[in-house]
């Protein structure tokens, strides 16, 4: 028996609750970006998964959307760790609860 | 395609991306997250989509893995008191999961078998990227450049504040 597309599937959705769980309930600003970089993991995965039990494998259409997503996630990585750094250097803090000056 | 060899890898992959998500120090989460990684391109290598699980390797354990572990020693004054963990998360995460869960399994029009192996080379992936998805390609470059821009702005020092400070 080999794995079907619904394992994969499930595989992915429990990458993607993980992820949306360290999105969620942690404080800490890198968290939440290592919570939306495993999403959008969890996306290719899926991405991957139906083109390779899709009708028509040989047009490599998943793989060129799972590339562009890891480029596009590693650009946002990039801006969301600078922001970090500039968060931090202003009000000496990464914890998300405390940036609230904004709140009315 | 192995099904054990899958199991493995996914309890491997799960169990380090809730490694990541839950650990209390943060090296060790950002190291937790390259080995969930390594999990997910083992997936990719598994669906027969290498150069994706390649990239993937090379992009996040090698690129973003390494920027984080940057950015938690540029910013390491507070990384002890990452006490806070809101418990409304977990029931969140778990409503997603089990509606994600449910609409899977309920829907009957995915063929579950697998097809044959499509034989994807990395010739016929370039190919593919110079004619028919060029443009994409030129505007990710786009991205990318105005992303490395974008970033070198934000952590630029002020000057005068520079000054002020001296």
């Amino acid at each position: 028996m080999t794995p079907t597309l619904q394992i994969f599937l499930v595989t992915s959705a429990a990458l993607f609750s993980i992820g949306l769980l360290a999105a969620l309930s942690r404080r800490h600003a890198i968290f939440i970006l290592i919570g939306i970089e495993m999403m959008l993991a969890a996306a290719n995965l899926n991405f991957i998964a139906f083109w390779r039990f899709g009708p028509q494998p040989l047009q490599p259409i998943g793989v060129m959307i799972a590339i562009f997503a890891i480029a596009i996630a590693a650009a946002e990585a990039a801006v969301g760790l600078a922001m970090v750094i500039a968060v931090y250097r202003h009000y000496r803090t990464t914890n998300v609860d405390q940036l609230d000056q904004l709140k009315g | 395609m192995n099904t054990a060899a899958f199991v493995i890898i996914s309890i491997f992959t799960l169990s380090a991306a809730v490694a990541a998500a839950t650990l209390r120090k943060l090296m060790h989460a950002a190291l937790s997250f390259a080995v969930a990684f390594v999990g997910v391109a083992g997936l990719f290598f598994l669906l027969g989509a290498e150069f994706v699980g390649l990239v993937l390797v090379f992009v996040y354990v090698g690129a973003v893995a390494v920027l984080i572990v940057f950015t938690i020693l540029l910013t390491r004054r507070d990384v002890e008191k990452d006490r806070g963990f809101n418990w409304a998360g977990i029931v969140v995460a778990v409503a997603v999961l089990a509606g994600l869960a449910a609409a899977i399994f309920k829907t009957q029009s995915f063929a579950v078998t697998m097809p044959q192996a499509p034989a994807l080379t990395v010739k016929q992936i370039g190919e593919a990227l110079m004619t028919n998805y060029v443009w994409p390609l030129q505007c990710v470059g786009l991205v990318l450049t105005a992303a490395l821009i974008g970033a070198l702005v934000l952590v630029m020092e002020d000057r005068e504040e520079v000054k002020k400070v001296k």
